[in-house]
């Protein structure tokens, strides 16, 4: 292996990426996206929850009930209706997610000592939402009973409740540094898994081939100028999520570093194991779809639990890289987990990446068929 | 008109045989939908159950064992780990083995028979805040339970008021049923948008597009000859995925099945024009791919498919207007699982319909004047 040569390959691709600034700027500008999005506009947090409210009973007590749902914020009431007709139609069209309805008998059931009942409907067509909102009104309806019947009883047992990692239990904490891995694994596999089909479609392979450079050189070469970008967008991402959206960084920034490197060594070898085995660019795209994005989106327990997975699709999640990424940014960021914890995650990365490496460069045939 | 019609003919018979050259193709095609709808019929589950929990029991009574046995009988939580000391439950914690740990001290069966109030020690991990929430939600309600259990009638409240709950639509709230109907929409849009903008950007780039230009074939040809093809593999994912959902999950089709192939036309214009779009901004097919998901992923993230409208700033929610994933969504959804038909639909329909011939007509525009 020659250093020179390697530097020529890699000063190649950079002269190539340079002429394309376009691919180039959507390079850096991923990540501001995608984590400007996470950071303001989406939120697992849920409030606000659209609500039609039925009162037959008009009472003190009743209107008690609905204000002391609206003051907790998780509800907000938007119409109240004078029929059942009314609620069908609100979450049928659903301009509505909740619907109450409180019976006429609902406040003399209450001074007589007698059980009140209150109907709640939800739309159950978003069941994460429902779950939620089922949740908080339990738990609204009672602390309304426990107040309206003059103090609360203290529980034989008391459960004592504490937090850690993310004691605010902000729903930012939680995905930002998942969503880190995910953009990553995105962007790796859309800088290289174009790169060597490319020069085959093109057909500037042919020149390659013919001059001295060897197949770890042309392969090396060509990941070097996508790592410097990955490597930045990386720095760029974990700046943005302290400095912009306050997550806190407890872990040590150097092992981050080292690990993040490893990770994306990985990524960036697997797109190109893709490109050399595809041979064109259109196969490529939907392969790394196939093979990175979908798997880091979804099985990596950026978002989704696995722990919520039946068992053989958790077996899968063991062989993908960004699930192994997912727990280092988490736990880095949120735990401040010292390397003797990171270091199977770290160990796994690394064969990952020497392995796809490996492939690489057996699968590539300095040849023209 | 009838020579139009079968230079199109020859270009889309063209175009498949481009797309099928590759065998690897024609697995990938039937692959993405697939593995897709496996994944979030079984894997992306939002419903939280089998948390993972360590137990650190002091008290080793009957009482401490039968609470434990309530928690694991809930089905919300999965006892991984009997420990012995508090460092065992930050080490299994930090190590994120568990998601939660009970400790219960040494005089809690003791208290309970006094009946002198007790109190429970739970670590839960926020790192997760939505599991941890629900999981602390589940946890107060099987412990208070089982509190009122041993208490007796002796601790009824004063004021009894109860809650009747009833989840319409998925009543069972199975968050497949709220999932799979989606895939529909994400999946079309993500194969239509690489595809479309991908093999326009190809001709340019290998520099068959001269070749066509000299062909008697008009640019508004060319533009159906190019996007008929996907709007086709579209319209067989939709097939698949809905059979996949109905067959293997039980996905319920409570609307007009018939409204399902219209809606998907009606969306295939906004996905199909923007392909068509990308594809003239992009030169080569690196810079479409990219494009094409610079577009896709602020338009998953901010269409509901995952993450309510409602919760999101207002500017956002303005934003999401203009993006056709969201009035699809409501539409498949709606049609699956409320039974919503034309008399509900119309309005996203209606919005979906002019959004998809604005930006047809839009990029068609521009297709044209690049050709030119």
């Amino acid at each position: 292996m020659k250093l020179l040569r390697i530097k020529a390959i890699a000063q190649k691709e950079l002269i190539q990426i340079r002429r394309d600034p376009l691919s180039l700027a959507m390079a850096f500008l991923m990540p501001v996206l995608l984590l400007l999005i996470f950071g303001y506009a989406i939120t697992l947090d849920v409030n606000n929850l659209t609500t039609i409210v039925y009162d037959l009973d008009k009472s003190s007590l009743s209107r008690e009930l609905i204000s002391e749902l609206t003051a907790s914020g998780y509800f907000s009431v938007v119409r109240s209706a004078d029929s059942g007709k009314d609620i069908d139609h609100y979450l049928d069209s659903g301009k509505a997610r909740v619907a109450l309805s409180i019976p006429s008998d609902f406040s003399k059931n209450i001074r007589t000592g007698k059980t009140a009942q209150l109907q709640v409907i939800v739309d159950g067509s978003d069941s994460n939402t429902a779950t939620i909102a089922l949740g908080y009104l339990s738990a609204l309806t009672e602390i309304y009973a426990q107040r309206i019947g003059g103090g609360r009883i203290t529980p034989l047992i008391e459960p004592r409740m504490r937090v850690w990692y993310n004691t605010e239990l902000k729903s930012r904490n939680y995905i930002i540094p998942g969503l880190i891995a995910v953009i990553m694994a995105v962007i790796a596999a859309l800088l290289t898994s174009l790169t060597v089909a490319r020069e085959w479609e093109r057909g500037t392979m042919e020149q390659l081939i013919s001059t001295p450079v060897k197949t770890p050189e042309l392969i090396l070469g060509k990941l070097i100028p996508y790592f410097l970008i990955g490597f930045i967008d990386m720095v760029l991402s974990v700046v943005m999520a302290t400095f912009l959206f306050g997550v806190p960084l407890r872990g040590n920034i150097f092992l981050l570093a080292m690990i993040s490197s490893v990770f994306l060594f990985g990524g960036l070898s697997l797109g190109i194991v893709i490109s050399i085995t595809t041979k064109s660019q259109l196969v490529a795209s939907q392969i790394s779809m196939v093979v990175t994005f979908l798997p880091a989106f979804l099985l990596s327990g950026f978002m989704f639990a696995i722990s919520n997975m039946p068992k053989p699709l958790q077996i899968i999640t063991r062989i993908i890289p960004a699930r192994y990424f997912v727990a280092v940014l988490k736990g880095t960021f949120l735990k401040g987990n010292p390397l003797r914890i990171l270091v199977v995650d770290a160990v796994f990365l690394l064969i990952f990446g020497l392995v796809v490496f490996a492939i690489a460069n057996r699968k590539f045939k300095k040849k023209i068929v | 008109m009838h020579k139009s019609i079968e230079r199109i003919k020859q270009m889309v018979v063209k175009e498949f045989i481009q797309i099928f050259r590759d065998k690897r193709m024609k697995a990938i095609i039937f692959v993405i939908p697939v593995i897709q709808t496996m994944v979030f019929g079984y894997a992306v589950t939002t419903d939280v159950n089998n948390i993972p929990t360590a137990v650190y029991d002091l008290d080793r009574s009957y009482e401490s064992r039968e609470l434990v046995r309530r928690l694991e009988a809930s089905g919300y939580f999965s006892i991984r780990n009997y420990v012995s000391s508090p460092s065992e439950m930050q080490d299994l914690l930090d190590r994120g083995k568990v998601t939660m740990a009970l400790q219960i001290n040494r005089d809690f069966a003791e208290d309970l028979k006094r009946r002198t109030p007790t109190s429970l020690q739970i670590l839960v991990d926020g790192t997760d805040s939505n599991t941890a929430t629900v999981a602390m939600d589940y946890a107060n309600r099987v412990i208070l339970k089982y509190a009122k259990d041993v208490a007796g009638k002796t601790a009824r409240l004063p004021v009894n008021v109860d809650l009747r709950a009833r989840a319409w639509y998925n009543p069972e709230l199975r968050s497949k049923n709220f999932n799979v109907p989606g895939v529909i929409a994400t999946v079309i849009m993500l194969t239509s948008l690489l595809l479309t903008s991908m093999a326009v950007v190809r001709e340019r780039e290998i520099g068959t597009m001269e070749q066509l230009m000299v062909t008697p074939l008009k640019p508004l040809e060319l533009i159906l000859g190019k996007t008929i093809p996907f709007a086709l593999i579209a319209f067989f994912d939709m097939a698949l995925i809905t059979s996949i959902g109905v067959l293997k999950f039980d996905i319920p089709i409570r609307g007009s099945i018939f409204l399902l192939p219209v809606s998907t036309a009606i969306y295939l214009l906004s996905v199909l024009g923007t392909g068509l779009f990308i594809s003239t901004l992009a030169r080569t097919q690196q810079q479409a791919m990219m494009a094409a998901f610079f577009f896709f992923m602020p338009a998953l993230l901010l269409s509901g498919f995952v993450f309510p409208i409602e919760n999101m700033p207002v500017a956002f929610q303005y934003l999401t207007f203009v993006n056709p994933l969201r009035y699809f969504l409501v539409i498949i959804r709606g049609l699956f699982l409320k039974g919503n038909g034309m008399v509900i639909l119309w309005p996203q329909m209606a919005a979906l319909f002019v959004l998809g011939i604005v930006v047809l007509a839009l990029s068609s525009l521009r297709f044209r004047k690049r050709l030119g």
